[in-house]
């Protein structure tokens, strides 16, 4: 099963690295990664999906928690907090199909953020299925590039 | 405003950490500070002739005094020589502050030479590590190496220092502020639960506690001892557990696991209850893991939550410094104690005293072939609990946590999570500058005493008085026992027996050799080195053909035991 984990670490360089081998050293997969910094400027946001069971998630934020650079971790529940992903896909309009490329688009609500002669860009947003989906409907055009980021999310309401 | 170099910075920093020694070998890229070395007066630096003992060393000398131990080494091979030190210290949570030299920052990244990434390399092995960029973060990132690795769950730190920052200037009065808002050790555990365990404890019928490194390192020995008299429990220990509990004291079920007593088996086997303290419940105590303890509910203390839940299902988690726990435990103990009396545990101590008299730790003595267990029962005779026991990896460890009983908290000094051959004799040289008033051992065998034997330099030079028990069988013994039993006596680069004169060996370096192969010279032998002041090795010639039992075939459970032929003595 898919967990998603919010790792509230210091901004400092070697960081990650630290995280990503600690993952590896312990066993895990992870499934998806995004970084950036926060409103805090000392203080980066780490959202990790990984796939594991309930006792191995447990045991990856307990070591997570040992390393001295990570501040705080986060479990993020599915129906408690939000998730997003942002995707850039690249598609063939080689055989007069931008119009219907852009219907898609429009249903998905998605940008058209570069066009050019026989290619279009989309930009999405969404949570996984969603992107997933979209993915499905324009690979019969033929997709050129496609790229992902890892999931953030976020959790609702005053909890934090 | 005054500057000094960084170098001198870290001198200071150290000084004011309460540093007395820094085990080291200088090179390229740490000239600058063994510069400013050359001019302590208070920290005395200790040249070793390999960095790896540098870092044993340190770790030696942390376990005998309580104290974290320093080691420095070059950029490059020097860092990458400390690599089993650490791992080694990582394992058993030592408090070692590891300080490396960099090629300048500058070049970092460049493959220039002597470079190696060594924060990166020690990333799995080490508590933290730092990469010092800037001079002026060096006071901070000292105070804070230290604060990590002696507090918590101690471990080895690591600091990287490019030599440009060695040589930067920065103001003398530069203070140093901790800013760790990730790092927060629970030391006090929580009351809830402690009451719970108590009540738990109290109604147990056959429970056992388990002692393990974390109550020697947080010393707890005080408190252990009294709260298993209190409430009339056994005790057992891992490896690292030794002196945490005297080994003689009738509750004591001494050492379990593969190699651990019958009786320490048995009463794991057939508890209700383990109060498993400062425990990792590690593969070489449990066997099979499936079928350990397999009636028996567990409380788990330790101050590392990673620990609980890790390897074995926990009834009562209580997360806190085991000093700290078992004191709250003794208090909500003695008010249910002293409400309804004391618990009925009769029963549970006379069936473990019959085991104990059943199974005694034992080796054959209708034979002249000198027998490992006698050697260190007539050591354990003749210092008791006036020495510091320091032992190599293989069946010269586990003679010496069977047949030497250890009473005292810090005596007992080996190498339990990584199993370093050659861990011994360095961390002996640790130990005795530690404690230079006490009598230090080092029980070795053939083979780990040749991976080390360059540091008999060390030892002669500083006039260290180490005594080595070299049980001798020319074999590379415990795995040759493993060929015996699970290889078909396939000795596949076993046998050693080439010939080294260890007595000449060591009279290379100026220390004393002294050769043993009778049973009845055994006793003089070792008076006879402890009045020596100097380095000694006593090169006893062992039965080649010994082997450690009791023992626990791999993935087997703890319940079946492998046993000497003749249960006699």
């Amino acid at each position: 099963m898919n967990h998603i984990i919010s790792v509230m670490v210091e901004n400092k360089s070697g960081v990650l690295a630290k995280i990503a081998a600690l993952f590896s050293r312990r066993g895990f997969n992870i499934e998806s990664l995004a970084v950036g910094t926060t409103d805090d400027e000392k203080v980066s946001r780490i959202t990790i999906v990984v796939n594991s069971d309930e006792s191995s998630i447990e045991q990856i934020t307990k070591q997570l928690h040992k390393l001295i650079n990570v501040i705080k971790i986060q479990k993020l529940l599915p129906e408690h907090s939000v998730q997003r992903e942002l995707v850039l896909i690249k598609v063939n309009t080689e055989n007069k199909s931008r119009a219907e490329i852009l219907e898609i688009g429009n249903i998905f609500r998605a940008n058209v953020v570069d066009v050019t002669k026989g290619t279009i860009m989309l930009e999405l947003t969404g949570n996984s299925s969603k992107i997933s989906a979209f993915e499905e409907l324009l690979k019969p055009y033929g997709i050129l590039e496609f790229v992902r980021t890892g999931m953030i999310a976020c959790s609702r309401g005053k909890k934090y | 405003m005054s500057k000094i170099s960084g170098s001198k910075m870290l001198l200071k920093c150290l000084r004011e950490e309460g540093v007395e020694y820094i085990f080291g070998y200088p090179g390229g890229k740490v000239i600058p500070i063994y510069d400013a070395i050359y001019d302590e007066k208070k920290i005395k630096h200790i040249l070793v002739r390999h960095e790896q003992c540098a870092a044993h060393a340190a770790d030696g000398y942390a376990r005998a005094t309580g104290r974290t131990g320093v080691c420095m080494a070059t950029s490059g091979p020097g860092g990458t020589n400390l690599i089993t030190g650490i791992a080694n210290a990582y394992m058993d949570s030592i408090p070692i502050v590891a300080i490396t030299g960099q090629v300048s920052t500058g070049e970092i990244g460049t493959d220039s030479f002597q470079e190696a990434d060594i924060t990166g390399i020690t990333s799995p092995i080490t508590k933290h590590n730092y990469l010092v960029k800037n001079v002026r973060d060096l006071p901070a990132t000292v105070k804070e190496a230290f604060y990590i690795a002696s507090t918590g769950r101690p471990g080895p730190v690591l600091i990287d220092i490019p030599i440009d920052v060695q040589n930067a200037l920065i103001d003398e009065n530069t203070k140093a502020e901790i800013n760790l808002p990730g790092y927060k050790p629970t030391i006090k555990g929580h009351l809830k639960q402690i009451k719970e365990a108590a009540l738990k404890i109290y109604n147990s019928s056959r429970p056992v506690i388990f002692s393990g490194g974390g109550v020697v390192s947080s010393g707890a020995h005080k408190e252990l001892t009294e709260f298993a008299r209190l409430s009339r429990i056994p005790v057992l220990t891992s490896l690292l557990g030794k002196g945490s509990f005297p080994e003689n004291d009738e509750l004591s079920l001494m050492m379990a696991g593969m190699h651990g007593t019958k009786f320490a088996n048995l009463a794991l086997t057939e508890t209700t209850l383990i109060i498993g303290i400062g425990v990792r419940f590690d593969d070489r105590v449990t066997g099979k893991l499936s079928e350990f303890a397999k009636n028996a509910e567990i409380i788990h203390i330790d101050i590392d939550p990673a620990e609980i839940g890790k390897n074995v299902k926990v009834k009562i988690p209580i997360v806190g410094d085991a000093k700290n726990v078992l004191s709250d435990l003794i208090k909500e103990y003695r008010i249910i104690r002293d409400e309804k009396g004391d618990a009925p545990r009769q029963e549970w101590i006379d069936i473990i005293r019959k085991w104990k008299e059943d199974y005694p730790v034992s080796y054959f003595t209708d034979t002249d072939s000198l027998k490992p267990g006698y050697i260190i029962e007539k050591l354990h005779e003749i210092v008791k609990d006036n020495a510091i026991i320091c032992t190599e990896v293989g069946q010269n460890q586990m003679w010496a946590a069977q047949f030497f009983k250890c009473s005292r908290p810090r005596t007992f000094i080996s190498s339990g999570g990584l199993g370093t051959m050659g861990y011994g004799f360095p961390s002996s040289i640790g130990a005795q500058f530690g404690c230079p008033d006490k009598l230090v051992f080092d029980i070795a065998g053939d083979g780990s005493i040749q991976m080390v034997s360059h540091e008999f330099a060390t030892a002669v030079v500083n006039k260290l008085p180490i005594k080595i028990i070299l049980l001798n069988n020319g074999n590379l013994g415990m795995v040759k026992q493993w060929q015996e039993l699970f290889y078909n006596k396939r000795y596949s680069e076993t046998l050693v027996r080439d010939c080294v004169d260890f007595v000449k060996l060591v009279e290379a370096y100026g220390g004393v050799g002294i050769r043993v192969k009778k049973k009845e010279d055994v006793e003089k032998a070792i008076k006879e080195a402890i009045n020596i002041k100097n380095l000694v090795l006593i090169d006893f010639h062992i039965d080649p053909d010994e082997n450690v039992f009791p023992m626990v075939a791999p993935g087997a459970p703890i319940s079946e035991m492998m046993v000497l032929g003749k249960e006699k003595k």
